[in-house]
């Protein structure tokens, strides 16, 4: 954006307790932080899940894969603090551990609620209560307090209780009835969607309620469910359900209206390009980058309908042509030429794209136990007060005597007592087995 | 009981889904949402689909119906400067200003951020677009495909040796109006400390790249590429895919210690717990087979309802894969009141998708879409103070 910035962060004052565990509570907590709030990590010492310490029984129930995300694949002498899920989800954050499985770290937590101004969390419905820091227990603490609940079917219901990830949410919500090749198999989608999708949610939410808050006084409690927060991304297509009466088929990449519109294999190892024509000049300028061959100035391919009856064999001459071609190249060629089209990148091609470089979409960020790595930034480009990055996510515990000793007001002496007991620290106990070999 | 956003005013210049999802979400929470429509047509969205039995009407199509409520609808010619002079005499009333025009559009028409800026220093400019204000791509055009391709997810979904597959839906676009809601009311905070608006740029292809990091982190740390792999997430172990039972699909993620002991409980096989071949998330993976055949087994004799209901007693992530038809029956849906009862005059009354989140004080609140120019006398002579015949001029130029 061409607009000067100056120093300002549009969420600067405001301070999140952040409970949260998993995917859909950090990328909003994040979302916060980048902004300006100051969230208040609360982990467990044992880093279990957020920084993939491992236990004795791991290798019975998990695959290494999803556990040796660390930069240049070596998790070193802190694996916890290398962890790149952990640090990706949790720059700008503090850090303070704390074992909420004791009286009084829970009444620690409870010291910081009134000096808060929202408490996110997404455990399963029951598990704040246990703490006594659900929001009917911590609201008598700080009336204005603004506190999301995030679990996967909401916080009421016969299903409040349901267990699930966001693997099961983009099924149950419907979306993956709506993803396949023809046929009677649903399909995922790449990501467990749902979770990014409550997080973001969660964050219109929150930022609903503290400008409701500005104008009241008063503080409110959100119970958002994953499930309803990914089933409000299809409601055209349930409405639409009921207006016509009836269930579109599963029709792999192709369109109801338009044609071709598909993604077509390229040269090289599994490299393909989407192609979308939904007018006849797009179809012109497609003929007119593929060369103009002799299919193209075909009768029955010259009108939007006759296309769409006609669209598998039209895909033959393309996938006839496009095996030839580069796909990045492809993509810009039929871009230049007015026809939307898109390279199917890969996860590095996305990290190497020049668009996202241009537009600083990716933050290098220093971290002093992983090293400079590039992660996401923020997708909300504010002109005045643009997301930055101020911290790299905490080591384990990093804030601990801040946030208990200047944010709680707890005497040094008990913090070293703490420590000393293992109630808080900045790494996880001894004792517990090195990562599996 | 008060509205969230009680008090604010959004001019909702966008057509399509991003735009109608961001000032659908600024709607539903209270604001006042006056969606600016073209008077040949209105919104792209009217032209969508899918329509009341399949007859093309503006005033019926789904994708303008479920994203357009809450909203007041006008008519006003933007391409035209008494068009873009009208509109002017609405921003010093505007919170918000919402566009989806390709980037530069806005600026041609005399209607960019420093005039809105200049007519109301608190304005906040949303502007969604497919690839942003700037950088190279700027000009290229979009579709939900290109969101998913575009953004690595549409590489991960389907079969290994078939194509790639698009996602659900318009979820990229989805996707970028929230995020432009969640910028906006950003924007809105800050300008209540700063007395000062801004220009948010928020684009389809950073939204869904945001959604996409843990692919992107597995590259840049282990320079380790994605591939498809069906249904399944083997980098998580196994089972954590979907199966068909006996009357539809069901989803089983086993992610936890105790989930893969309890799935044994659940198919009825205790004597496969021990059993070396599937001791481990890996051994399970290696076997997937022979796993299967004994988990399929069971499922194939029990209905959703049933797998569901085992499943979840044992403290395992299972849950059904319903259709749109299982989607209104679902009773957790219903509980929680979701789909909500709208009366529409040309589109009968019809189920609508309720709130993504539930607010305990100010609740989220759901009116019809309006019809193209439903409220021009309301706004334009009710609140803008215009005569009758100002009016017929207006609309006999083609203005409104």
């Amino acid at each position: 954006m061409s607009y000067p910035a100056d120093k300002s962060r549009a969420l600067e004052g405001v301070r999140v307790l952040d409970f949260t565990t998993g995917w859909s509570g950090p990328i909003g907590a994040r979302f916060l932080a980048d902004l300006g709030a100051e969230v208040i990590k609360i982990e467990s010492l044992y880093g279990r899940g957020a920084r993939e310490v491992p236990t004795p029984e791991d290798p019975k129930h998990y695959a290494k894969v999803a556990h040796s995300v660390y930069p240049h694949n070596d998790p070193g002498d802190q694996p916890y603090n290398r962890y790149g899920i952990f640090n990706e989800y949790h720059r700008n954050k503090l850090s303070l551990t704390l074992d909420l499985s004791r009286d009084d770290c829970r009444e620690l937590a409870r010291r910081l609620v009134p000096i808060s101004d929202v408490i996110m969390e997404n455990y399963s419905a029951r598990v704040m209560r246990n703490f006594g820091l659900d929001y009917p227990s911590v609201k008598p603490l700080n009336p204005a307090i603004v506190f999301i609940s995030m679990p996967g079917y909401g916080m009421t219901g016969p299903h409040r209780n349901h267990v699930s990830y966001g693997t099961n949410i983009e099924p149950s919500a419907g979306l993956s009835n709506l993803i396949g090749y023809p046929g009677p198999k649903p399909y995922k989608s790449g990501e467990a969607y749902p979770d990014p999708n409550a997080g973001v949610n969660a964050v219109g939410a929150i930022l609903a309620a503290l400008y409701y808050r500005r104008r009241s006084g008063k503080g409110q409690f959100i119970d958002l469910s994953q499930n309803e927060a990914a089933a409000g991304l299809i409601g055209e297509s349930v409405l639409g359900y009921q207006l016509t009466g009836e269930h579109p088929a599963r029709m792999g990449n192709h369109h109801a209206y338009y044609a071709p519109h598909n993604a077509y294999r390229c040269k090289g190892e599994d490299n393909w390009v989407t192609i979308a024509v939904t007018n006849d000049q797009e179809w012109e300028a497609l003929c007119e980058v593929a060369g103009n061959p002799d299919w193209a100035s075909d009768p029955k391919y010259q009108d939007q309908l006759s296309r769409w009856q006609h669209q598998d064999e039209i895909d033959e001459h393309i996938f006839g042509w496009t095996a030839g071609e580069d796909y990045k190249d492809l993509m810009h060629r039929l871009q230049a030429a007015g026809v939307t089209a898109a390279a199917v990148y890969t996860n590095q091609d996305v990290v190497e794209d020049g668009h996202l470089k241009e537009r600083g979409y990716f933050w290098d960020t220093p971290h002093t136990a992983a090293g400079t790595m590039p992660f996401s930034g923020t997708p909300a480009l504010l002109s005045k007060t643009p997301g930055t990055l101020m911290m790299a996510a905490p080591l384990m515990g990093e804030h601990n005597r801040y946030v208990l000793e200047e944010l709680a007001g707890v005497e040094t002496s008990y913090a070293d007592q703490l420590e000393a007991e293992g109630a808080i620290g900045t790494q996880p106990p001894e004792g517990l087995p090195g990562l599996f070999a | 009981m008060d509205r969230a956003l009680e008090g604010l005013r959004v001019l909702d210049l966008s057509e399509g889904v991003a735009g109608g999802y961001c000032t659908k979400l600024f709607g539903c929470l209270g604001a006042e949402v006056i969606k600016v429509e073209d008077p040949a047509g209105g919104d792209i969205s009217r032209r969508m689909g899918p329509f009341l039995d399949y007859l093309p009407n503006p005033e019926t199509s789904a994708t303008y119906l479920y994203l357009n409520t809450n909203k007041k609808s006008i008519t006003l010619n933007l391409s035209t400067t008494s068009g873009v002079e009208t509109l002017k005499t609405l921003i010093p009333s505007a919170d918000v200003v919402v566009e989806t025009y390709m980037p530069g559009t806005m600026e041609e028409r005399g209607m960019g951020y420093e005039v809105l800026e200049e007519i109301n220093p608190g304005v906040v400019l949303a502007s969604i677009t497919y690839f942003g204000q700037t950088g190279p791509y700027r000009g290229y055009k979009g579709n939900s495909m290109v969101g998913f391709a575009l953004t690595g997810q549409m590489h991960m979904t389907g079969e290994a040796d078939k194509a790639p597959l698009v996602g659900a839906g318009f979820q990229p676009e989805y996707t970028a109006g929230i995020h432009a809601f969640d910028a906006a009311m950003a924007a809105l905070y800050w300008r209540d400390t700063s007395r000062k608006g801004q220009h948010v740029d928020v684009s389809v292809i950073e939204a869904m790249a945001y959604y996409h990091e843990f692919a992107i982190t597995t590259w840049t740390h282990l320079q380790a590429k994605n591939i498809r792999t069906g249904n399944d997430y083997p980098v998580g172990g196994h089972p954590l895919t979907m199966y068909e039972c006996k009357d539809g699909w069901v989803s089983i993620s086993s992610v936890m210690p105790h989930h893969s002991e309890n799935l044994f409980l659940m198919m009825e096989r205790a004597d496969l717990i021990d059993d070396p071949r599937f001791a481990t998330a890996e051994g399970r993976w290696d076997h997937k087979e022979e796993y299967d055949e004994s988990l399929v087994d069971w499922l194939m004799q029990h209905t959703m309802d049933e797998v569901v209901e085992v499943g979840q007693s044992l403290r395992i992530p299972v849950t059904y894969v319903p259709t749109y038809d299982g989607l209104f029956k679902d009773v957790q849906l219903s509980a929680r009141d979701y789909w909500v009862a709208l009366e529409h005059p040309l589109a009968g009354r019809q189920l609508y998708a309720s709130a993504p989140f539930k607010m305990g004080e100010t609740p989220w609140h759901v009116t019809r879409a309006p019809l193209l120019g439903e409220h021009n006398e309301d706004i334009y002579c009710g609140d803008m103070g215009l005569s009758k015949e100002e009016l017929v001029r207006l609309r006999e130029r083609n203005i409104i």
